[in-house]
């Protein structure tokens, strides 16, 4: 079967780079148009490049605030990729302000001014127990970062001068601090794998 | 720990793959969506396509040679040449791109750094800086694919652009270019003493030894065309070297 892949239209997005990733897959995509796309889809995926405000206004203007929040909340299958995943946070020291989803009550940090940043390029991803993602190595680019989660999410972390939350999983919710869609075969057997556990949550 | 990133440069003309010398002599070099798959499968970590065209015509070729290497490609895409307007950038990333490089229009209209960062985040934006070699070890900026002489020290046209948005800095030696001489240590020094950004090590790799050098010279990432394109290193023997010489990379 010929899953639909319902995308959040963040405004910034490397949208080509999310849809070629999952036609490869075997998937079609379009673009949520309002909230019933979003709140109807049986998947649906939060990208986002670029400022948080910016991405964050653009969801608001749309209607998709409430309906992501409560996919979320049912652990419906969703998945957010980078800003997106910041964007499940409260808030964001990147737009003081700007309010986050707050799906994760947790606020998104900068990174340390000794590194390089952005932390753009390669990096290992190191889950905890109980989630279906794996070890190997992910694509980032990102200047802001999480520190830690509440509990009740699986998380995967990543060290860049200290160590942060590259991913967490909770149900068929995915939400990556790097990019799957550029990561190669580590990335297109996470959303394979993604893919897989939602049909499963879905026959539930 | 973050990997140093081996990056494949394919120059395009229009739907082909073309190299040069110097920026000068260009020769055909094959299909750009062959040369990316074989160089994902081979492990490559990013791919950067650089748009050479010298037509209207060959440049919207070159639009859809993006988006035909895109839909194979499950690693980051940069594109580069004739970047002139966000507009440009915005087409480009339509079309596939995950970054976009640009060169001449910002040293040009430095503003266009601050509207394209604005608009798709730093991350989004490659400076990309062609450097020429001067007396008593100063290197200057040139643009129009390295035709034209600037006043701008390269340092400090560095740190301007990051100020203004640059997300990262690819820095090409002109001198080097196509020579198989070795990247131009100093001015990769130069460069990534001056930001903090990430910079792309560019122009004159002919071995291992040379990209080994290259991030020693604070390079987060290495660039190589020649070599590669011309089949005298593969992306594992160029990764197995990086690694044995301690540098992280991706296996």
């Amino acid at each position: 079967m010929t899953e639909e892949i319902v995308v959040v239209p963040t405004g910034t997005a490397n949208l080509a780079s999310v849809r070629s990733a999952f036609t490869r897959l075997g998937a079609s995509v379009r673009l949520a148009r309002g909230p019933s796309d979003v709140l109807e889809a049986e998947f649906v995926v939060l990208p986002g490049v670029g400022a948080l405000r910016a991405a964050i206004d653009q969801v608001d203007a749309l209607g998709l605030r409430e309906p992501l929040r409560l996919r979320v909340e049912e652990q419906r299958p969703t998945l957010a990729i980078c800003l997106g995943f910041q964007m499940l946070c409260a808030a964001s020291e990147e737009s003081p302000g700007a309010l986050g989803l707050g799906c994760i009550d947790r606020e998104i940090e900068r990174f340390g001014s000794d590194l390089r940043v952005p932390h753009l390029g390669w990096n290992d991803v190191e889950p905890g127990p109980g989630s279906f993602l794996e070890p190997g190595q992910a694509y980032f680019a990102h200047s802001f970062l999480l520190r830690d989660v509440p509990e009740g999410w699986q998380v995967a972390r990543t060290e860049y001068g200290s160590r942060f939350v590259s991913a967490v999983q909770r149900g068929a919710v995915l939400g990556c601090q790097f990019h799957p869609e550029l990561s190669g075969s580590y990335g297109e057997r996470l959303l394979g794998r993604w893919l897989q556990n939602s049909r499963e949550a879905l026959r539930c | 720990m973050l990997k140093v990133r081996l990056i494949p440069c394919l120059d395009v003309d229009g739907d082909r793959v073309v190299k040069g010398v110097k920026f000068q002599d260009l020769r055909d070099s094959g299909d750009p969506v062959e040369r990316a798959r074989t160089y994902l499968e081979a492990g490559a970590d990013e791919l950067v396509l650089l748009d050479v065209s010298a037509t209207l015509e060959a440049r919207e070729n070159a639009l859809a040679t993006v988006a035909r290497v895109r839909s194979v490609l499950s690693i980051p895409l940069t594109v580069g040449g004739g970047v002139r307007s966000v507009r440009d950038a915005s087409r480009l990333l339509e079309a596939g791109a995950d970054k976009v490089a640009v060169n001449t229009a910002a040293v040009e209209n430095p503003d266009l750094l601050n509207q394209l960062a604005a608009r798709f985040g730093s991350q989004c934006v490659v400076l990309s800086v062609d450097a020429a070699r001067r007396d008593a070890g100063r290197f200057e900026v040139c643009t129009r694919s390295g035709s034209r002489e600037t006043d701008r020290e390269v340092a400090d046209w560095c740190r301007e652009a990051v100020a203004r948005g640059a997300g990262e800095i690819l820095v090409t030696s002109i001198d080097r270019d196509g020579t198989r001489s070795g990247y131009d240590l100093e001015l990769l020094r130069l460069v990534s003493d001056a930001v903090q950004v990430p910079v792309i090590a560019s122009g004159g790799a002919s071995s291992s030894r040379d990209l080994v050098d290259g991030v020693r010279s604070g390079a987060s990432a290495v660039l190589a065309a020649s070599i590669l394109h011309d089949g005298d290193a593969t992306i594992a023997s160029l990764k197995g070297d990086l690694a044995s010489a301690g540098v992280e990379v991706r296996r």
